[in-house]
């Protein structure tokens, strides 16, 4: 055979098992949603009609969509700067020399490798009214306890609280190889000319993890999107919708309410605003914060 | 002195890395650490600069004793072998990096950053980021924010390894003579005996965390202190022949014309360089085994009772393997080593002239 054909049947051997898998669990999905969600649901026997964009003027009317994605921007906008924070201020104190580093170190990444549904539970225990931790700590000095998941005020910021407790410690792993990748001598240049520990930080550090940074908010925003684990354990979307969020939102259309036109709408959605987190996140990092 | 650097150690864990170091730097000064790579000149140049704890031993730059000080009140600045910019300033953020740090006043900062981009000829670039510049600019930017800061020593850690060839002996003129038009006090540490010798006013040679010998240039070309400083310096380097007993005295073979009269040849080497070998009608027998042809030189290597040696003749040479040759040279221009020591014999006599 010609060479040239045979180094290409070659490669495409090679490649097609991963295809054969991604056509089938990732690609045919993605197509069979967006051709249901233009279809209605099959009733007693009925096959689905197509109602054309019917089941998307649905979606612009439904409330319940909107406060979903209502509640999974202040989830994001709420939790990621913090945990970011955390996660740079963990990254710089763990990196460098002092007694018992490395058992710090593992203490901040301990969350990480819990499993969500793990972590829900650790926190229900800790939320929970009248005999929670945190009901605990607040009637020894002599505060009434209060309902923190049962309150629609509280219970999504309940969330948050742990979602951040959980990603602080795996964001600071990537911090802490980007400080570790800095060029030493680049650090001692900074100390010869006599930036202070802040100074330095400000006008080098942060700007030279500036690709981190941009790596850890997309990850961090995806994730958002996609992790739902603990809603399961601790509110279940309420109360009053409270901590609904659009994958839970989801998950109850298609297997709660078997309402799976609708729910094939909601994955267009969430599919565009991955796609396009993803593509942004591509572009960002292509654009800038390459320095060397 | 500017620098004086007294007893200096440094260890890490058991390694000993500087082992008793001692030596001074006279204002204005430039003076070179040279040493193969592991003979801890860097470390002696990061010891000054504060950027490693001492083990012990002390430093004084400019009568003060600096020893514990932290790098920025040490009053040094420093250039490093990868330049060590910082990556997402400009050309001109890097240079006045430190002055910032300092709050120097900004029409101050303006005023020394148009001299320093003169001296550098670094105006069309200010913009630019380091990683858009060429290694030799960038080399440039790491020295204009080094004299920026207008300190009075200068600390460089093997500033050219980086570059190529025909752009180092252009940066080492430069670096000389700006220098001596700025009177700093210059620590200059390279592995590059080249450099060395035609940069320093002084050089310190190290080996093993030791100071092998501290002199000017040319006596480090003239009087080595040993086999190891004479093989160091000089391309190709010296020879080093081994002494035999001849009739009556030390020769370079058995039945060779003694050169050294009533002394033990088995106790003494004997090192000459390629340059001070000539080739003659008469004189000591040989045999060429090779040659290298450089241009302007060629490099003859020929054995002497078995022993190489190389000879540096002008031009061309027409000599094959296998031709016997003699070799004739100036009695003033050999050195004597101790066979055992390998130390040079200081007060050695003067050999015989070959007959």
């Amino acid at each position: 055979m010609n060479p040239k054909i045979a180094r290409h049947v070659y490669g495409w051997l090679l490649f097609t098992p991963a295809a054969i898998f991604f056509i089938l669990f990732t690609h045919y999905p993605i197509v069979r949603s967006c051709f249901l969600s233009l279809f209605s649901n099959s009733r007693g026997g009925r096959p689905p009609e197509f109602v054309g964009l019917e089941n998307y003027h649905y979606l612009i009317d439904d409330p319940i969509f909107w406060q979903a994605l209502k509640n999974n921007l202040i989830y994001a906008f709420g939790t990621i700067p913090v945990t970011i924070c955390l996660a740079m201020l963990m990254a710089v104190w763990v990196n460098r020399q002092m007694a018992g580093r490395a058992f710090v170190r593992a203490a901040y990444f301990t969350p990480t490798i819990l499993p969500m549904i793990a972590i829900a539970n650790i926190w229900l225990f800790f939320y929970t009214p009248g005999i929670g931790l945190f009901d605990n700590i607040l009637q020894y000095f002599g505060y009434p306890g209060r309902n923190w998941l049962g309150n629609p005020d509280t219970a999504l910021a309940c969330l948050m609280v742990i979602a951040v407790w959980k990603d602080a410690g795996f964001f600071m792993i990537f911090y802490l190889a980007a400080l570790q990748g800095l060029p030493k001598d680049v650090i001692e240049a900074g100390r010869i000319e006599g930036a202070g520990r802040f100074y330095f930080f400000r006008r080098v550090t942060f700007p030279l993890l500036m690709p981190t940074t941009v790596f850890v908010v997309f990850n961090a925003l995806i994730n958002t999107f996609r992790i739902i684990d603990h809603i399961f354990i601790l509110t279940k979307g309420g109360p009053d919708n409270a901590t609904e969020l659009l994958l839970y939102y989801l998950f109850q259309t298609a297997f709660e309410f078997w309402d799976t036109a609708y729910a094939a709408v909601l994955t267009v959605v969430i599919m565009a605003i991955l796609m396009t987190l993803a593509l942004a996140q591509f572009k960002v990092l292509e654009r800038r914060t390459h320095y060397q | 002195m500017q620098i004086e650097v007294r007893s200096l150690q440094k260890n890490y864990g058991r390694v000993k890395a500087v082992r008793d170091v001692s030596f001074d730097v006279a204002e204005g000064q430039l003076r070179v650490i040279l040493g193969p790579s592991g003979c801890g000149k860097t470390t002696v140049l990061r010891l000054i600069a504060g950027l490693e704890p001492v083990s012990a031993g002390s430093i004084r730059i400019a009568g003060v004793d600096v020893t514990l000080l932290p790098p920025d009140r040490r009053n040094i600045s420093m250039v490093f072998q990868s330049y060590a910019l910082f990556p997402h300033l400009s050309v001109r953020e890097n240079i006045i990096f430190g002055l910032k740090v300092r709050k120097v006043p900004g029409p101050e900062i303006e005023k020394r950053l148009e001299r320093v981009i003169e001296l550098l000829g670094l105006g069309q670039r200010l913009d630019a980021k380091p990683g858009e510049l060429s290694g030799g600019m960038q080399q440039r930017v790491a020295l204009g924010r080094a004299i920026i800061a207008e300190k009075p020593v200068t600390l460089m850690d093997e500033p050219l390894s980086n570059l190529d060839a025909k752009l180092r002996n252009t940066m080492r003129r430069e670096i000389c003579a700006l220098q001596r038009r700025l009177g700093i006090s210059m620590v200059y540490v390279t592995h590059d005996q080249v450099e060395a010798m035609t940069m320093a006013d002084r050089i310190l040679l190290m080996r093993e965390g030791r100071i092998v010998q501290d002199d000017v240039p040319e006596s480090f070309y003239e009087r080595p202190a040993n086999v190891f400083v004479a093989r160091f310096i000089g391309t190709p380097p010296m020879n080093i022949l081994p002494l035999c007993n001849g009739g009556g005295g030390a020769a370079l073979a058995p039945d060779g014309p003694v050169l050294y009269p009533g002394l033990d040849g088995s106790r003494f080497k004997l090192g000459i360089r390629p340059e001070n070998l000539r080739l003659a009608d008469e004189g000591h027998p040989a045999v060429v085994t090779g040659k290298e042809y450089l241009g302007s030189d060629t490099f003859i290597a020929c054995a002497i009772n078995g022993h190489e040696a190389i000879v540096r003749t002008r031009g061309m040479s027409d000599l094959a393997p296998g031709v016997p040759i003699h070799l004739t040279w100036d009695s003033k221009t050999l050195c004597l080593f101790d066979a055992h020591t390998e130390m040079r014999i200081e007060d050695a006599p003067e050999a015989e002239p070959l007959p």
